[in-house]
């Protein structure tokens, strides 16, 4: 018997009702973008009574289709240069800047930055375009540059400069965490040796947090492939120009109705995240 | 001190002033907007008013929304806390057969299956059951998405709660029910504290869930009645939208002072990393 005495049947019990949940609006729908992908099922007209199995024409289709591959190239960009750089480098700066600085500034930089991680997506997009637009838009006031459209002119950039500041409170927090595990000794012995910022961090911290940099980006990374935000600030537009692919498959399931299309785009984000996901807890074995 | 340090410590401090600048300049509207005579997308100092606020009292669907965006984050908030913690206990404690495999299929369909991935399934099956416009449905359905990751952080919690406690509460014959009620939840209070305020923040910012399954403006949360004022015939309702997205911001920043006061806003030392 166990501690708790629940035993085998009771503890099942306790979990059923969470895996009914799991199973039902989880699992099901993953299952399903399967069988819906190899369909030609729309949401109105004849195939939405009656879809037919196409097999793997979804899929070509999707391969030969210049909005799908410019979709995963912008979504590759994005990823890149938002999560994997900006806000690795940023979160990582934060966490290594504001060990040295008086409490109260560093109570008040975390703050702003976990704020700006918590607030809802729809108010976060508001703020960013008083930010960005056109005319009256804090950007172009301080450029001096006021008839400027951001997010008309440079929708990409815009958005990854937005998910830099949306999300780099997780980088910064996780690397607080592990910058803690660092032995104050080593950094000591570093800046006695007259080691330079850099230096210090390449030589000594880096080895200790590698493990950390490793999952960080990996999380980080498969969070911003799968985020809905840009739909927000633009929509996709001006002309597909920023059209990541959760984007893509919003518009080509609910727009345009092509949902069988649709999930087999769908499928292919669940493959990649798939694959971001066995990495990552490859990793976790590999440490455990 | 050399004037190579001088220059270095200036130079750190440029550095703080931009990046605390770039976090908070966009944040300056929500304080601005909201009380502007003539509230734009933009920032600028404000002719002082209250009308917004009263403009936004009366829209006809602002205090609706926040109402519905309440009962929506209840309902998949509560519902994931519990489920959660009563499966994180289980789990944590007997060994069920088959509960590693259990264990990494959560981990892995927590991170795999997001609500972009699987948005098309969920609409069509929410269309076929008549759900569509269901606000409990759609609480659902955002605590199935939320299961899996509560489920993982809850078990931590658990797991770091001594089983001495148990035993003795059951060397005294309290049942399995008086042992969870009175040893393991108090015990493991700040773990389900952390999932309930987790979830409630993840449930009242979710856009896309409700956005796709809520489609009759009455039944709307927040998230998405402030998209409509947005898009709403070809212009932005720029009364309503700064004092809304005001009133709608407030419960995550409370919740975040309360976090923050109660707990700090770190990591601890068992992440998941």
């Amino acid at each position: 018997m166990d501690s708790s005495g629940l035993g085998v049947r009771r503890a099942v019990g306790f979990v059923a009702p969470a895996l009914l949940l799991i199973g039902i609006f989880l699992v099901f729908p993953a299952l399903w973008t399967l069988y819906i992908g190899i369909t030609n099922y729309q949401l109105t007209g004849a195939a939405a009574a009656n879809p037919q199995v196409v097999g793997l024409d979804n899929l070509v289709e999707a391969v030969r289709d210049p909005l799908f591959t410019n979709s995963v190239w912008l979504t590759a960009l994005f990823v890149l240069f938002s999560a994997v750089i900006g806000q690795n480098v940023l979160g990582f700066l934060l966490a290594w800047l504001l060990r040295s600085v008086s409490p109260w500034l560093r109570r008040t930089t975390e703050g702003l930055v976990l704020l700006s991680w918590i607030l809802p997506s729809t108010v976060v997009a508001f703020l960013w375009f008083a930010v960005l637009s056109r005319d009256t838009g804090t950007l172009g006031l301080l450029l001096g540059q006021p008839e400027t459209s951001w997010l008309v002119q440079y929708p990409m950039t815009s958005l990854i400069v937005f998910n830099i500041w949306r999300g780099t409170a997780f980088s910064m927090l996780l690397y607080t965490s592990s910058l803690a595990a660092v032995p104050p000794s080593q950094l000591e012995t570093a800046r006695l040796v007259g080691a330079s910022g850099w230096q210090t961090v390449r030589d000594v911290v880096f080895p200790h947090i590698r493990g950390h940099v490793l999952t960080n980006t990996l999380l980080i990374s498969l969070w911003t492939a799968n985020d809905f935000t840009p739909f927000l600030l633009t929509s996709g537009g001006p002309n597909h120009q920023s059209e990541v692919l959760p984007v893509l498959i919003y518009r080509q399931a609910l727009e345009g109705g092509q949902l069988g299309y649709a999930s087999a785009m769908s499928m292919l984000l669940l493959v990649g995240n798939l694959a971001i996901a066995l990495v990552y807890l490859r990793l976790l074995r590999r440490r455990a | 001190m050399s004037p190579l340090w001088i220059i270095r410590r200036i130079g750190f401090y440029v550095l703080i002033t931009v990046v605390l600048a770039f976090f908070a300049v966009p944040m300056l509207w929500l304080a601005s907007a909201p009380f502007d005579a003539k509230p734009g997308l933009g920032l600028r100092w404000p002719d002082w008013t209250l009308r917004n606020v009263v403009a936004t009292f009366e829209h006809p669907y602002a205090l609706t929304s926040l109402v519905n965006s309440l009962v929506l984050c209840a309902v998949a908030t509560v519902v994931t806390t519990v489920l959660a913690a009563l499966a994180a206990y289980a789990l944590s404690r007997v060994r069920i057969p088959g509960r590693d495999l259990l264990l990494y299929l959560l981990l892995l369909l927590s991170s795999v299956v997001t609500g972009t991935a699987a948005m098309v399934p969920i609409f069509v099956m929410m269309l076929q059951l008549g759900l569509i416009n269901s606000q409990f449905g759609t609480a659902l359905v955002i605590a199935g998405g939320m299961l899996p990751a509560a489920i993982f952080i809850l078990k931590d919690f658990m797991d770091a709660v001594p089983r001495s406690y148990e035993e003795s509460a059951r060397v005294f014959g309290a049942s399995p029910r008086q042992v969870l009620a009175h040893v393991v939840l108090p015990v493991a209070r700040p773990g389900v504290a952390t999932i309930f305020v987790w979830a409630f923040v993840n449930a009242w910012g979710n856009f896309l869930l409700p956005f796709l399954l809520l489609r009759d403006v009455g039944q709307q949360p927040a998230a998405v009645l402030l998209r409509t004022l947005y898009d709403e015939g070809g212009s932005a309702n720029l009364t309503v939208i700064p004092v809304f997205s005001l009133l709608y911001s407030i419960p995550v920043v409370v919740l975040y002072l309360f976090v923050s006061k109660r707990y700090g806003f770190r990591f601890h030392g068992g992440i998941k990393s």
